[in-house]
């Protein structure tokens, strides 16, 4: 029987704002265990939470950029559960009333566009980290991360596939990142994907039984663990047994999912509108705000370089895969008013570049200026294309501007038609051997000529010229 | 009966709360009690009625998102039961 | 008289004329402790050697002539809200070792005007209780008769000011936890308007009823305590960002005009026939200051203790889930295991009453019986605040009794919770409103037991309270007697 995947994704980011969701405690990475804490994010006795506005509005630019209807009122509520990661023994979230609902997100196939609904989008905080030790029985708690704001995506059912389902989390991922709200690090955990996943009969409208895929921290894996899942449950309906629901972990090592029956319990939250909260308006002109100061989002830049700068869908997906790459090469587009020779440049030697030497487009030394003038020397043939290779090299290692680099390497191509014309009267007048079999129609010999122009100017010249000039000469007799 | 011993048990085990025996019957009989009396709300209509979640509707208490000083260290640390290091330490999960 | 049988605005005086210092003061206070706190058990903590320093400091201040609102007065808080640095328990073995990093925001208020703390107060464990024989430290004996409670939850701080173990006390009000024990002490006690003052370090109970408020002995230091506690906090969400107007211009406005509603759902039978007399007495009173006696409805009345038995439980299974043995507090010993330590640290930290509380509380917001229990009584809710809005359109104020009994003997409900629970039926539903209340003294009974008379008023209507307040308080003569200790 032929089988069909349904997934569902829900993904937790954590939002870049400097201090925490209710305290005013640091958010960054990396810093000594409980040495971001304060009374408030440890849960001591007495403490109460004030909501961090720019969570709000991190929280709209994400539901704008997913087509989700803000809702007019939305509160926070208490999800009730005890773990030694989460201080007040209950987590601030939304459940009944979220910021967000209904909206969605278009992702590319080879079939074609798809689109991806979202279900919801919520504000919460996040829990602390805990460290089991290998040898005792003993777990380390560090509060550092407790209370940083994190926002939760959750898609509808509408995978069908794992590549899907990796599509849709490029796509999330690449908004967050453009919003500039999310450092989009899966290693660090600020962008986290759970998973649900079950399979059907092809065919079959009702859903089979589900489970919830965790601990996949990188988008490779999420791939890996849906395929092995996908794969589990299409063995287990084949052998004619049932699914279990259930939580699952994604083991890297063994590229397999395993159960966490037993080390779970039932769920029972007892989830309540928190009473230190207060509900959070939010008016048509805050949206219209937040929406003014909207970034262009990746899919529409794509759209508008296809369409703007003739590019094929290949290279406008390549350059809009980063706000900043998209930025640069648009200015070196504009300022040389040659797209199609900017988008070949940057895809091809400056990516290169930093590829080689795992630099970030904001680290790159040529500036868009610089190399929208080297375009333009090429155009007005100044230099050739070959001479542009070295320039380039030259330019990435340097950071000077190519007329600098030109000048500093005497590169300058030779264009002056007099001067050119001299030195091929000089080739021909030391093989006049050859200019004699060309003559007699030999013409494969135009090749020849060329290639000794250039040697004899040091591939200075252009080339289109010295085609010009030879062939005028080669004839004149 | 409004609430039985066993419900009492599972009702214990998410509050994180172990009861002996005595306890268990004692509490069931009490608890009881009270949700029967509980049961007066149902004479009240409350069609149409929203919920009230707060005593005084006030929306939108926000704070700025600047970073102040947390505690310090020591200070974070120093009402714990047990603490490790830079850490707090409790006892593992046992599977 | 002694200093420690002084009102506050009394002392004031005798400050600002240079006749006594902060020290005299906090000595005699201290004298009288060390005479009756043997008996009345009214403090968890004595912060004396603290007391004695922080005296000194202020009698530079008053000869400095830097004088504020309660510059050297002797005032107890309540072992409920945090005190940077000084044990704070909360009446809970949980919390017998908590010292907390920062101060609550009532705290500072007291620091910045001046006033210097005596001590922490004994209370019912984490607030619940209306009697102060839950807590884990001992009990508190009512001043007027030691083998009577003092009221609950605040009993510690009812009785210290009744004992002149201080000048004025700190108190906190759920479902009465200030107004009760005020008038089984014979003091003045006000729960005000929730969200007036900062509820930031007051160790929470139910969140959404939980408030602030002082116990004084009469109603002209209420306002001047007032004064100092009440307005916004940025750092409570639900605190009101309003203008705090001066209460102690209220005091001498009188009654004239005023229509005082007088709830039938009220005067039920069950109730003292020696309290009925006196609201009687009390009605009379008014009504010869110049008021008008109405009668109002409040007909949701009846269901008023059942949605309080809901909602704060439930609120409390929530705010009570930190105590895990985790971060501060006590933690069990010989636990095999996270959840053995949980289960121990939780069972053996928590009294009976918390724990019954945290059981009904987590029951109705489980899965099955949310809407049953914890929406139902939210609606129900809804419609008790709704009652008081239609009542404020015939009166301005309400008289109530306070409670429906004088104070009970020790022990005498401690097994009967729904019982227990019966004695807050008259002062809970003005936190399910929200709306502030006060207990003044009104009379005693035959065997020499305070009664008292509680005034509500509307949302941010304090200033209607203590002028009633003050007028009747001055008609009644309540102050004459005091405990013999
Ligand atoms: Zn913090």
């Amino acid at each position: 029987m032929a089988y069909e995947p349904v997934i569902g994704l829900e993904i937790h980011a954590q939002l870049l704002t400097k201090s925490k969701i209710f305290c005013s405690c640091s958010t960054l990475f990396g810093a000594e265990p409980n040495s971001h804490t304060c009374a408030i994010c440890m849960g001591m006795p007495g403490v109460l939470p004030v909501l961090n506005r720019t969570v709000v509005e991190y929280t709209i630019k994400m539901a704008l950029a997913t087509n989700c209807a803000i809702n007019e009122s939305c509160n926070f509520a208490r999800k009730n559960y005890f773990y030694p990661d989460l201080p007040k023994g209950y987590q601030i979230s939304q459940y009944a009333q979220p910021l967000s609902e209904h909206g969605y997100v278009d992702i590319e196939q080879n079939e074609g566009r798809k689109r991806i609904g979202i279900t919801r989008i919520h504000m919460e905080e996040d829990a602390g980290k805990m460290i089991h030790d290998e040898h005792m029985p003993s777990s380390y708690i560090d509060l550092n991360r407790t209370g940083v704001p994190l926002i939760e995506i959750v898609s509808e059912p509408d995978m069908r596939s794992s590549e899907e389902a990796s599509a849709y989390l490029k796509r999330l991922h690449e908004i967050l990142v453009y919003l500039e709200i999310c450092d989009g690090n899966m290693e660090e955990g600020s962008f986290r994907c759970d998973a649900n996943v079950s399979i059907r009969p092809r065919g079959e409208n009702a859903f089979g039984t589900r489970t919830e895929l965790k601990n996949m921290n990188s988008f490779r894996n999420v791939q890996r663990a849906l395929d092995y899942e996908i794969k589990r449950q299409q063995y287990i309906l084949e052998s004619g047994q049932a699914v279990i629901q259930e939580t699952r972990l994604w083991d890297d090592s063994q590229g397999v999912t395993l159960s966490m029956r037993g080390k779970e319990e039932a769920h029972d939250y007892r989830y309540f509108p928190d009473p230190d909260l207060v509900p959070i308006v939010i008016d048509e002109s805050w949206v219209a705000e937040v929406r003014k100061n909207l970034p262009e989002l990746p899919l529409e830049k794509r759209e508008r370089f296809m369409r703007d700068y003739q590019l094929p869908s290949y290279d406008a997906g390549v350059l809009t895969s980063s706000r900043v790459l998209a930025d640069y090469f648009e200015n070196v587009a504009n300022l040389s008013g040659k797209p199609k020779a900017a988008s070949n440049w940057v895809m091809g030697d400056i990516l290169r570049f930093l590829n080689e030497e795992k630099r970030e487009i904001k680290e790159c030394p040529i500036l868009p200026q610089s190399l929208a003038e080297m375009i333009q020397l090429i155009e007005n043939g100044t230099i050739s294309g070959k001479m542009a290779k070295d320039i380039i090299e030259e330019m990435y290692r340097t950071g000077k501007p190519p007329k600098t680099v030109i000048e500093e390497k005497g590169m300058v191509q030779i264009t002056d038609e007099a001067a050119l014309a001299k030195t091929i009267a000089g080739v021909l007048a030391a093989n006049t051997a050859q200019v004699e079999q060309y003559r007699g129609g030999k013409e494969k010999l135009f090749g020849y000529f060329v290639g000794q122009v250039m040697k004899a100017t040091k591939g200075k010249a252009n080339p289109q010229l010295i085609n010009d000039l030879l062939k005028k000469m080669l004839t004149a007799s | 009966m409004k609430i039985t011993k066993e419900e009492v048990e599972y009702v214990a085990h998410l509050a994180r709360l172990d009861f002996s025996e005595e306890e268990k019957v004692k509490f069931t009989s009490q608890l009881n009690d009270i949700l029967m009396y509980m049961d007066k709300l149902n004479e009240a209509d409350t069609a149409g009625i929203e919920p009230m979640s707060h005593a005084i509707a006030l929306q939108n208490a926000f704070r700025e998102d600047t970073v102040k000083d947390s505690l310090s260290h020591e200070l974070s640390l120093s009402n714990a039961p047990e603490a490790r290091g830079p850490f707090f330490r409790v006892p593992k999960v046992i599977e | 008289m002694e200093l420690h049988q002084l009102t506050i605005h009394e002392l004031q005086k005798l400050i600002r004329s240079k006749e006594v210092n902060s020290s005299e003061i906090v000595k005699s206070v201290f004298k009288r402790i060390d005479a009756v706190e043997g008996s009345v058990h009214a403090y968890i903590t004595l912060m004396k050697e603290h007391a004695f320093e922080e005296a000194a400091k202020a009698d530079r201040c008053i000869r400095e002539g830097n004088i504020r609102a309660l510059t050297g007065i002797p005032v107890a808080l309540k072992d409920i809200v945090c005190t940077k640095g000084f044990l704070t328990t909360c009446g809970s073995r949980i919390l017998h070792n908590f010292i907390p990093p920062y101060d609550a925001t009532v705290v500072d208020k007291l620091k910045e005007a001046g006033a210097v703390f005596t001590g922490k107060t004994n209370m019912d464990e984490f607030a619940m209780g209306s009697s102060t024989e839950t807590s884990y430290f001992g009990i508190t004996k009512n001043p007027w008769a030691l083998d009577r409670i003092p009221g609950g939850s605040s009993g510690g701080s009812a009785a210290a000011v009744a004992a002149d173990e201080c000048i004025a006390s700190i108190g906190s009000d759920t479902g009465g936890s200030i107004r009760q024990p005020a008038a089984l002490c014979g003091v003045v006690g006000m729960k005000p308007t929730y969200g007036r003052v900062s509820r930031y370090g007051l160790i929470a109970f139910a969140s959404s009823l939980d408030q602030i408020g002082p116990f004084t002995k009469d109603v002209e230091d209420c306002a001047i305590m007032m004064n100092v506690i009440a307005g916004h906090d940025p750092r409570e969400s639900t605190s009101v960002p309003l203008d705090v107007p001066d209460y102690t211009a209220f005091l001498s406005r009188g009654i004239d005009s005023f229509k005082v509603g007088i709830p039938k759902e009220y005067f039920i039978e069950g109730i003292d026939p020696e309290i009925t007399e006196a609201m009687r007495g009390a009605m009379k009173a008014i009504e010869g200051l110049g008021a008008t006696c109405v009668e109002i409805s409040l007909p949701h009345t009846e269901y008023c203790l059942a949605v309080y038995y809901i909602i704060a439980p439930a609120e409390a299974s929530s705010n009570l889930a930190r105590y895990d043995g985790v971060k501060y507090g006590f933690r069990a010993d010989d636990c095999k295991g996270l959840l053995d330590m949980y289960k121990k640290t939780r069972s053996a930290g928590f009294g009976a009453e918390v724990k019954r509380r945290i059981m009904i509380g987590t029951y109705a917001l489980s899965s099955g019986y949310y809407d049953a229990y914890y929406k139902k009584a939210s609606q129900v809710r809804a419609l008790i605040k709704r009652d008081f809005e239609e009542a404020w359109k015939h009166c301005d104020v309400i008289l109530t009794p306070t409670t429906p009994t004088p104070a009970f003997k020790i022990g005498e409900k401690m097994d009967d919770p729904l019982q227990m629970y019966l004695s807050d039926i008259f002062t809970i539903s003005t936190n399910l409103a929200g709306i502030p209340g006060i207990s003044v003294p009104c009379g005693f009974t035959r065997q020499g037991l305070p009664i008292g008379a509680q005034f509500l008023a509307g949302h941010f209507e304090e200033g209607k309270l203590i002028q009633i307040g003050a007028a009747f308080e001055k008609h009644a003569n309540a102050k004459q007697r005091r405990p013999n200790l």
